[in-house]
């Protein structure tokens, strides 16, 4: 099955990012994650993103785009990235998000990912 | 006639032995590689009815077992048979259920990995039991929901989420690895004696808990696990408290206290099985939370024949609970210990440790409070204490007994 790890990420944690004494360390951190779940050959593709200050959320109603500058919600955490991996089960999903350094700080959402839709009609 | 009477009777009654002592075997089996409980019910269901139609006709099979899985794995079959997508795990379905087949009736007992599923931290907390109870024993969801005192159809929304979340999160059909086994287990403890009732906590509103159900699904979990010493313990635990069901109730259905019980009327045989337990359980060297709580009991039960309770030991083991297994309820006996032991400025610093809510709203907190400021003879603060114990105590016959005591209206 494919599961989606969704790595939030605290205000700190973001800062590290750029932070002249610690930002080995955050990547480091990262890297050997990553290629843990390269080496085993679960990763079926993730990316990184940037923090919540280049976030910018479109609503539309009444046919009016609503724009407005930073995330959707003003939440204590914020999406630093994904990744849909391929394994098992749930069981297997949840070892891999243990191991994301922002399960320690921050925390991992792990969903299926939908499988895919038959096409109509048959 | 007489003879078409008879074998409708033997094979009914076949099928409801079957139905008893291999449900949760035979539903473990078909769930184990669907992932799908709800689907793997239904295809047994359909194999039961399936059964009481035609083994009437045909003769009760050498391997009714064997025939029900064959039945409900057609069932399944027919199921999938226009959804591509799962067309692989149907193939799979079917090899591994006709392998297991061909070895019947010594099938693979697939229910350890069920009650795995039933307790995974991915499952709502307040689901777990039920799901064991429904899914391992068969019992039907108007009943769990009559035990855990929610209405049935709330009941029986909390247990399809559930085995709907066991479907589309993708649970893991499997025993947990070693090094995660005694987390995992203790979820599964939990879940069997959150069946048991709400017990010791919560008084003795816990007749309307299962407590046969409860033992039974902990001596199936044992034959499964028959090396783990914390499986022991909750059987031990349950059976002690199950010995003295007979106890709690005077002739007129008044509420009797433990210390007041009379030891006659306590169950010899499981109180000998529990210490039995107990003690296999002590030679793994692994003491744990359910172990130590059996051991308080069986403490208790050893008034039956010494004729005094050994408060000494008690303290001892409360403190080990508390380290094992820090709870409100584990505090509060604590305290009630202390207290009898003559240690009332103890027993007070105990509960002032509690939490507020539990301090102010917990009845069996109330109670102990209520008793020490007796003991200190404040008669007006215990009065005060004692009546709000009341408003938070369901049942009649403990507030009728809680009423006496402390001499209110």
């Amino acid at each position: 099955m494919q599961y989606m790890l969704m790595l939030n990420e605290t205000e700190a944690e973001f800062a590290r990012r750029t932070d002249p004494v610690e930002t080995a360390d955050y990547w480091g951190g990262w890297n050997a994650f990553i290629g843990a779940m390269a080496a085993a050959g679960v990763i079926v593709k993730g990316d990184g993103l940037q923090g919540p200050m280049l976030a910018t959320t479109v609503r539309v109603v009444d046919g009016k785009r609503h724009v407005q500058d930073g995330p959707f919600a003003d939440t204590k955490e914020q999406l630093g990235g994904y990744f849909v991996i391929e394994v098992p089960d749930l069981d297997s999903a949840l070892d891999w998000a243990a191991r994301a350094p922002c399960a320690v700080t921050g925390s991992v959402e792990v969903r299926p990912v939908l499988p895919p839709m038959a096409p109509p009609g048959v | 006639m007489r003879v078409a009477a008879a074998l409708s009777d033997a094979a009914g009654e076949a099928a409801a032995r079957a139905a008893r002592l291999s449900y949760g075997r035979l539903l473990a089996i078909l769930a184990a590689r669907t992932r799908d409980v709800s689907l793997a019910e239904e295809a047994l269901a359909e194999a039961f009815a399936r059964a009481l139609e035609v083994w009437p006709r045909q003769g009760v099979p050498d391997n009714p077992e064997g025939w029900l899985v064959t039945a409900a794995r057609n069932g399944l079959a027919n199921v999938y048979r226009h959804d591509r997508v799962r067309a692989v795990a149907v193939a799979d379905v079917i090899r591994v259920t006709e392998e297991r087949a061909a070895q019947a009736p010594a099938f693979g007992d697939e229910r350890l990995a069920l009650m795995f599923v039933c307790a995974h931290p991915a499952i709502d907390a307040g689901a777990r039991a039920p799901l064991m109870l429904q899914t391992v024993l068969g019992l039907d969801a108007a009943r769990i929901a009559a035990a855990f005192l929610v209405p049935a159809a709330t009941m029986g929304q909390r247990l399809v989420r559930a085995k709907a979340r066991i479907r589309e999160t993708g649970l893991r059909f499997a025993v947990p690895e070693a090094e995660v086994v005694p987390e995992r287990l203790a979820d599964v403890l939990e879940a069997i004696y959150a069946a048991f009732g709400t017990g010791w906590e919560a008084g003795p509103a816990a007749d309307a808990g299962l407590p046969e159900e409860a033992i039974h699904l902990a001596r199936v979990l044992l034959g499964l696990m028959p090396e783990e010493p914390e499986v022991k313990g909750v059987l031990a635990l349950m059976l002690h408290a199950h010995a003295r069901r007979r106890a709690r109730r005077d002739g007129a259905g008044r509420f009797v206290a433990l210390s007041d019980q009379d030891p006659a009327l306590w169950d010899r045989d499981m109180i000998v099985e529990a210490e039995g337990l107990l003690v296999a359980a002590a030679r793994a060297g692994r003491f744990g939370r359910f172990q130590c709580e059996a051991a308080i009991q069986s403490v208790h039960a050893q008034r039956g024949i010494t004729g005094r309770v050994n408060i000494a030991a008690l303290e001892a083991l409360y403190g080990m609970l508390a380290r094992f297994h820090p709870t409100v309820g584990g505090a509060v006996a604590h305290a009630a210990i202390r207290r009898e032991a003559g240690d009332v400025a103890g027993a007070l610093a105990l509960l002032d440790g509690l939490p507020v809510a539990a301090r102010e709203g917990y009845q069996a907190a109330l109670v102990v409070r209520a008793h020490c400021l007796l003991d200190l003879g404040d008669r007006v603060g215990a009065a005060a204490v004692a009546r709000r114990a009341l408003e938070v105590t369901p049942d009649a016959a403990v507030r009728a007994h809680l009423g006496r005591v402390f001499g209110l209206a």
